[in-house]
Parts: structure tokens; C-alpha cells; sequence
């Protein structure tokens, strides 16, 4: 004797096997045949942009990276408290931005600050910010840009604005000993403007700019 | 070029991109849902569902198939985030806590895409694109299906079907959100997003410090996200991530696929019932709305006024900087202004006025131009309120596309716009009288109050943007948003459901000269002042005690 299932019922038999269905077709077909065509087609965009040097990954076009250096305190690394070492940012490389991506730049752990406007701790941030930068830089604190005392929201971001570069440029010459015409040309060659002149904004690829200097050397 | 000449360009660039595809993709829509024929493809997955596709359902038969497949998924979606351990490609992640993967799975399913869990921390490839991301297909079609059967209310006339549940379900999914999604994905992937099934890359980057580069499935799930105005991001970073949103270019586009569905509904809604100056009107008060929230959020960002901000000269925290500011505010009005909730900058640290018009945005109901699907219905729901209120003006029986406006009508639409509100502000009222769950709050102040009141928004308006900083993965807050986006999802819908059951049972009346034409400027400056001062009532007391407070 068939099953006989009152309509209601009916009604969830068809659902489950509606979810498996779609399951199998969106789930599964679309996003392997997506996967599919991604590699044979755009392999490079899709495997994350690696950019390699030397046979080596370095990293990846689109996410930035935190460059720094251990803070040395009578010829060994400086631990804190907990015994973790001490990072300061590396005067011969350009700096990013500030990241809330864990340690910083950490895409397992990708986040921004979520600090509000009217909250202490960004307020302090900030003016901690201003002053390093322009202390780092030789600049006049007033000089600073915005987006070097801001945090992304990504905690990953790849760029920084031409004025942060700008910045930069006497800094980063005067410690590599390079000729800042020189520095600031390599920092036009890997500035981006907007998009199609009106899209986005203007912004320069940090670890681009760092690759191209540390291939001129010094 | 000045930051206002091109941000202005930009949102002209969006603009002109929705109005080439409006009338087609509205037209083709309209065929999806109307057109009588099943393809061999639809044919053998009915026979495999085991529904009969030529069934024209009752609106309850309708309601209790849309509740069954989505109760459905919320358990299959909750097992397979509880068992992800066991199943392929799951990177090593632990299954998801019960009540986080409730959230999770009532999330997913709302079309809300509220993530208390951080996506490359937590889910593994398996779970994010056959878990999650069909979801994402299934619950846009579901939004759709319900806009579809309350148009076919105004259509019908004389007969208790509004249509079949699972033919509009497979119809949306397969004619209408796949399509679209893989040429999406395509034009993504060639923008730069990825696409692939690696654990991820190391790499060392020039400070010798160790980096992994994430992997994942992250294209083909990005499409669908915007396309069906979901929003759950595949990292924690969401549009913000590199990954998902590489550049300005695949910003802007990513912002018109969120839109794309919603507005061209609109024009599927005007040939359906025969009337396209219908579509244009409804379809003009949601850009009414958008553009009045977009040059608000835009001006108030521009200005960045907060003293952390005025302290930096810009409102760049938590703004990428390849967007910068105005394409940042264009994307956080649109994902607010629709169910999307996706982010590209993070609201939270948006200045305190400008965060506030995010809040509000979402208060309107999402109807500029609101969800896929959900916008359409919102705002039809809103039109019969706005013929219902010009009605009592001149003591007329209101009537809405030559259909009646009975007080059977008034009823259900009066407790379809009572929903929303009663989860957000009760939910929220609880949440701050409870000393645990403010506990959860990042900024102190007036600040605190604004991260809560967007949690409980966001969920009960399936939205599933937040003011992040709060911490909700805890047991009172997976819980109870959670219950707000089940009650802020299915409530409304089988009222919309009832309204459009109603309506399709009452035989049309024949309009004469003292019909209030709703195609008119008149009648579209009513329904927007309609849609301010419902939501603005309702909110504006916990709005100035929040963002209010904050800003002023």
C-alpha cells in the first residue's frame, strides 16, 4: 500500500529534495565550473595576484603588507612584556597605512578598527600617529596625511594616497641614499589615478613601489 | 577633477548602467513569470522535487511552501555548518557553535547575511559555496517569488491563485540569478577577484615577516551576493577585501548588480499589471529615496565631522583607499537603500551623522530600491497605505490598480508595517536593559546605543550590515537577532501573501474621475512623504538618543 502524506507534509518532502537539487546545481556546478574557467582563463587574477621575486612569493598585488623591522636594544631584538618582539616601521621602505588585521596585514584575520568618531582611543591613535609619522618623515605634524593616521577597512589595503607618498619620498631617499628625483619617479611610475578619471580615487601600490626600490638597491 | 565632479560622474556612470538594462531585463522578467511554458531542464528537476508545476496555488498553499523550503534549509544550513569537520575542503575549522550556526543559518536563509562569525577564520570552502552561497540563490528567488504573487493579486482578478511557489522559485534561480551570476563572476574574476580552492598561499613578504594569502571559491560567491542583494561577505573584510572588490572599477559594478534586480523589478511589476506608468512611479519614489539619502551620507562623509576625524582632515577610517569617500557613501547608501548589506567601508567609524542616515536608511523599510524582491512588495505594501491615507483625505474608498482597499487590505498591510519596527525597537529595548549583551558594545557613549539599535535594525530589515564593533557572537545576541530576522523576514511575507490572495479574490472596479491616479508626481511625493514619516516617527526617539546625540 503507497504512503499516503497529508499536503502539509508533502510540502517539506518537497523542499528537501528541492534544497538537493539546488544544492547540487548552485552549490556545487556553478562554483566548480566557475573555478574552472577562473584557472584556465584567468589563472593569475584568481590564484590572488602572487607577485614572486628571486623564484620567492612576496606577497600579493592586492594586499598590503606591514614593513617593518625588529627594534634592536643592544644588538638583540627588543621583546615586550609577554616576550614578543618589537616591531618599528622600516625608514628605507614606503610605509601603508594603519591595520586593525590582527598584528597588522594579517588576511586570516581581516577587520577594520570600528572605532567611532567621538572614541578615545582613535582620538589618541591619531595624534600617536601624527606624531611618528612626522617625526619618521621630518615633516611638520599639520603635513601628515590622512590616511596615514586612519586605519583601512579591509586592514588590507594595498594603497596609499599620493600625498602619503609624497611624504615619504625626501625620507626613504635620504636613508637608501638615492637621488629623491629618483625616488619620486618610481613612486609616479606605480601611481594609479582614478579609474576612467572619475572612478575611485587616486593611489599609489605600496609593495610595487617597495619592489622597484629595493631592485635599484641601496 | 574635483572630488564632487567625479563623485558625481561616478553616480551618472551607475545611473545611465541601470537605465540600459531597465526595460530589458524588467521585460524579460516578465516573461520569466508569466510565461505558461516549463524548458526540459525546469521539466526533469520538477519530476525530481516531486511538484507539479502546472498546480496554480491558493495564497496559504503558497505561504506553506515557502515556510517548508525555508524551514528546510535553516536545518540543513544549521547541520552543515554543525558537521563542517567532516566534509571536504574544510580547511581544518572546528563545526560552527549551535547557537552561532543558527544565526548563521537563519541569516542565509532571510537574505540577511548578518555574519557573527569572521569568514576566513571560521567557514571552509565546502560550507561557503554549497552551504551559504546557495542561499544566497535560493533566498533572492524566494524574495522574488513573493513580489511576483502579490503583483499577480493586482493582475488577477475573481480566482483564490496567486501562482506555484516552486515554479517561481526555480524560474528565479534558473532564468533569472544564474545567468546573471556567471557573467558576473566573469567580469570580476577578469577585474582581479579570485577563484580557487587552495588552503591558501604563503608568502614572506619584504620585511621577512610570514603572510598567508587566502584562498577560496570568492568570485562566483561575490556575484551572487551583490546580484541578490545578500551581503555576506566570504572574508570578515567583506566589499572592503581586495579579494572580493579589487578595484574601483569592480566597486562600481558591484554597487549597480546590488541595484540592477530591485529597479528593473519595477518595470516587471508595470507590464504585469498592464499600467508601465505604474512601474515608472514606484520606481521613482525609490530613486527619491536613494538619491536624498545618497547626497545626505555623501555630504555629511565629505564633511567628516567627529573629533577623531576633524583631527585626521578626513572620514577615512575604515575606508579603503582606492574607493576614498564618495564611492564609499554610494556604496554604503545602496547597500542600506537595499537588503544587501554588504560593505565596502565600515559604517561604525563612518562620522556620527552620517552613520546615523545608514540607520535610517534601513529604517524606511528598504524600499530604495530594497531587496530583490522585497523592495517591490515593501513598497507596493507602502502604496496601498499611501491610496488608503489620500483616501481618508477626500472620504473615498481608496482604490490601488483598479483593486479595492478594503478594510480586510488595511488590516494586513497596517500589520505588515507594525512588524519591523516592534522587533527593532523591542529588541533593542531588551538589549539595553540587559547589563550582558552591552557588554558587547566597542564605543562608549551615545555611540554604544547606535552599535545595538543597527544590530537589531540590520536583522529585522535582513539587511546584515553592522555597526561592527559591537561583538555578537555571543548567546544573547546569536539568539536573539537571529528570532528578528526570522519574525522581519516571514511575518511580512505571508501578510504580503494574504494581501495578494485578497486582492486576486476581488473582481476589478472600473476607475472613474474621482480615482486618485498613482502614476502621477502627486502621488509619488505622497508615497516618499508616506515612507519619512512612518519610519521617521517610528525611530526618530531612538535615533536621537544614538546618532543624534552623537552628531549634534
Amino acid at each position: 500500500m503507497a504512503l499516503r502524506f497529508s499536503p502539509a507534509l508533502r510540502q517539506y518532502g518537497a523542499g528537501v529534495r528541492t534544497m538537493l537539487v539546488l544544492t547540487v546545481i548552485v552549490g556545487l556546478a556553478y562554483p566548480l565550473a566557475m573555478t574552472g574557467l577562473a584557472q584556465v582563463a584567468f589563472g593569475s587574477n584568481a590564484n590572488g595576484s602572487l607577485v614572486t621575486r628571486a623564484g620567492k612569493t612576496v606577497g600579493s598585488d592586492l594586499i598590503g603588507q606591514a614593513f617593518i623591522r625588529p627594534v634592536m636594544e643592544k644588538g638583540k631584538p627588543k621583546k615586550d612584556a609577554s616576550g614578543k618582539p618589537v616591531f618599528e616601521a622600516d625608514p628605507k621602505y614606503f610605509q601603508s597605512r594603519p591595520s586593525a588585521a590582527g598584528d597588522g596585514y594579517d588576511p586570516l584575520s581581516t577587520s577594520a578598527s570600528n572605532l567611532g568618531p567621538e572614541n578615545k582611543v582613535l582620538i589618541a591613535a591619531v595624534k600617536e600617529r601624527r606624531a611618528t609619522a612626522a617625526k619618521l618623515d621630518g615633516v611638520d605634524p599639520q603635513q601628515v596625511a590622512p590616511d596615514a593616521l586612519l586605519a583601512s577597512g579591509s586592514g588590507l589595503d594595498p594603497n596609499i594616497s599620493p600625498a602619503y607618498a609624497a611624504q615619504q619620498v625626501a625620507r626613504v631617499a635620504r636613508v637608501r641614499g638615492l637621488d629623491v628625483a629618483k625616488v619620486a619617479e618610481l613612486v609616479t611610475e606605480h601611481t594609479q589615478g582614478r579609474t576612467l578619471g572619475f572612478l575611485g580615487e587616486a593611489r599609489v601600490n605600496v609593495l610595487e613601489v617597495n619592489l622597484a626600490l629595493d631592485a635599484v638597491g641601496r | 577633477m574635483s572630488e564632487t565632479a567625479s563623485g558625481l560622474l561616478q553616480v551618472g556612470l551607475l545611473i545611465a548602467a541601470l537605465a540600459a538594462c531597465y526595460l530589458p531585463l524588467g521585460a524579460y522578467m516578465a516573461r520569466v513569470y508569466t510565461s505558461e511554458h516549463d524548458n526540459g531542464v525546469e521539466r526533469v528537476l520538477y519530476r525530481l522535487m516531486g511538484v507539479d508545476s502546472k498546480a496554480d496555488q491558493r495564497w496559504p498553499v503558497y505561504a506553506r511552501s515557502l515556510l517548508a523550503f525555508s524551514a528546510v534549509s535553516v536545518l540543513g544550513l544549521y547541520a552543515m555548518l554543525r558537521f563542517q569537520p567532516h566534509l571536504p575542503l574544510s580547511l581544518g575549522f572546528p563545526g560552527v557553535a549551535p547557537d552561532q550556526a543558527f544565526n548563521t543559518a537563519a541569516s542565509f536563509v532571510t537574505n540577511t547575511n548578518w555574519q557573527s562569525y569572521s569568514g576566513e577564520s571560521t567557514m571552509g570552502h565546502l560550507v561557503q559555496m554549497s552551504g551559504l552561497a546557495v542561499q544566497n540563490f535560493a533566498s533572492a528567488a524566494v524574495g522574488m517569488a513573493v513580489a511576483i504573487a502579490l503583483v499577480r493579486g493586482f493582475m488577477r482578478s475573481r480566482t483564490d491563485r496567486v501562482g506555484n511557489f516552486w515554479v517561481d522559485l526555480v524560474r528565479g534561480i534558473l532564468r533569472i540569478l544564474l545567468p546573471m551570476a556567471v557573467v558576473g563572476t566573469i567580469v570580476l574574476l577578469a577585474l582581479g577577484a579570485v577563484q580557487n580552492l587552495s588552503a591558501g598561499t604563503d608568502a614572506t613578504t619584504l620585511a621577512g615577516v610570514h603572510q598567508t594569502i587566502t584562498g577560496g571559491p570568492v568570485a562566483s560567491q561575490e556575484a551572487i551576493k551583490e546580484l541578490g542583494t545578500n551581503g555576506g561577505g566570504f572574508y570578515n573584510a567583506n566589499s572592503a577585501h581586495p579579494f572580493e572588490n579589487p578595484n574601483p572599477l569592480s566597486n562600481i559594478l558591484e554597487i549597480f548588480m546590488l541595484l540592477l534586480i530591485p529597479v528593473a523589478l519595477t518595470r516587471t511589476f508595470g507590464l504585469m499589471v498592464k499600467d508601465k506608468r505604474q512601474g515608472y512611479a514606484i520606481l521613482a519614489a525609490m530613486g527619491a529615496l536613494w538619491a536624498t539619502i545618497l547626497v545626505g551620507i555623501s555630504t555629511l562623509e565629505a564633511g567628516h565631522a567627529g573629533t577623531a576625524l576633524k583631527l585626521a582632515g578626513a572620514s577615512m577610517e575604515g575606508k579603503e583607499t582606492r574607493f576614498g569617500v564618495a564611492a564609499s557613501s554610494l556604496f554604503a547608501t545602496s547597500t542600506t537603500g537595499t537588503s544587501t548589506g554588504a560593505v565596502n567601508s565600515f559604517h561604525d567609524s563612518f562620522s556620527a551623522l552620517g552613520g546615523g542616515l545608514t540607520i535610517f536608511h534601513m529604517g524606511l523599510g528598504e524600499v530604495s530600491p530594497g531587496g530583490v524582491g522585497s523592495g517591490l512588495y515593501g513598497m507596493l505594501i507602502l502604496a496601498v497605505v499611501t491610496v488608503f491615507v489620500a483616501g481618508l483625505m477626500v472620504g473615498r474608498t481608496p482604490e490601488y490598480l483598479r483593486k479595492k482597499i478594503t478594510p480586510r487590505e488595511i488590516k494586513l498591510v497596517s500589520l505588515y508595517i507594525l512588524t519591523m519596527p516592534v522587533v527593532v525597537l523591542a529588541g533593542t529595548g531588551l538589549a539595553m536593559s540587559l547589563s550582558g549583551p552591552k557588554e558587547s558594545i566597542l564605543n562608549p557613549g551615545p555611540h554604544g546605543l547606535s552599535e545595538v539599535l543597527y544590530a537589531f535594525m540590520s536583522s529585522a530589515n535582513n539587511n546584515g550590515s553592522a555597526f561592527a564593533g559591537i561583538s555578537v557572537n555571543t548567546g544573547f545576541y546569536n539568539t536573539a537577532l537571529a528570532l528578528a530576522m526570522l519574525a522581519g523576514r516571514f511575518v511580512p511575507i505571508v501578510l504580503a501573501l494574504a494581501l495578494a490572495g485578497s486582492l486576486a479574490r476581488q473582481q476589478a472596479v472600473p476607475g472613474n474621475a474621482g480615482t486618485l491616479p498613482t502614476h502621477r508626481p502627486l502621488f509619488v511625493g505622497m508615497l516618499v512623504g508616506v515612507v519619512i514619516i512612518v519610519a521617521g516617527l517610528t525611530f526618530f526617539p531612538a535615533l536621537a538618543l544614538g546618532p543624534l546625540a552623537e552628531g549634534l
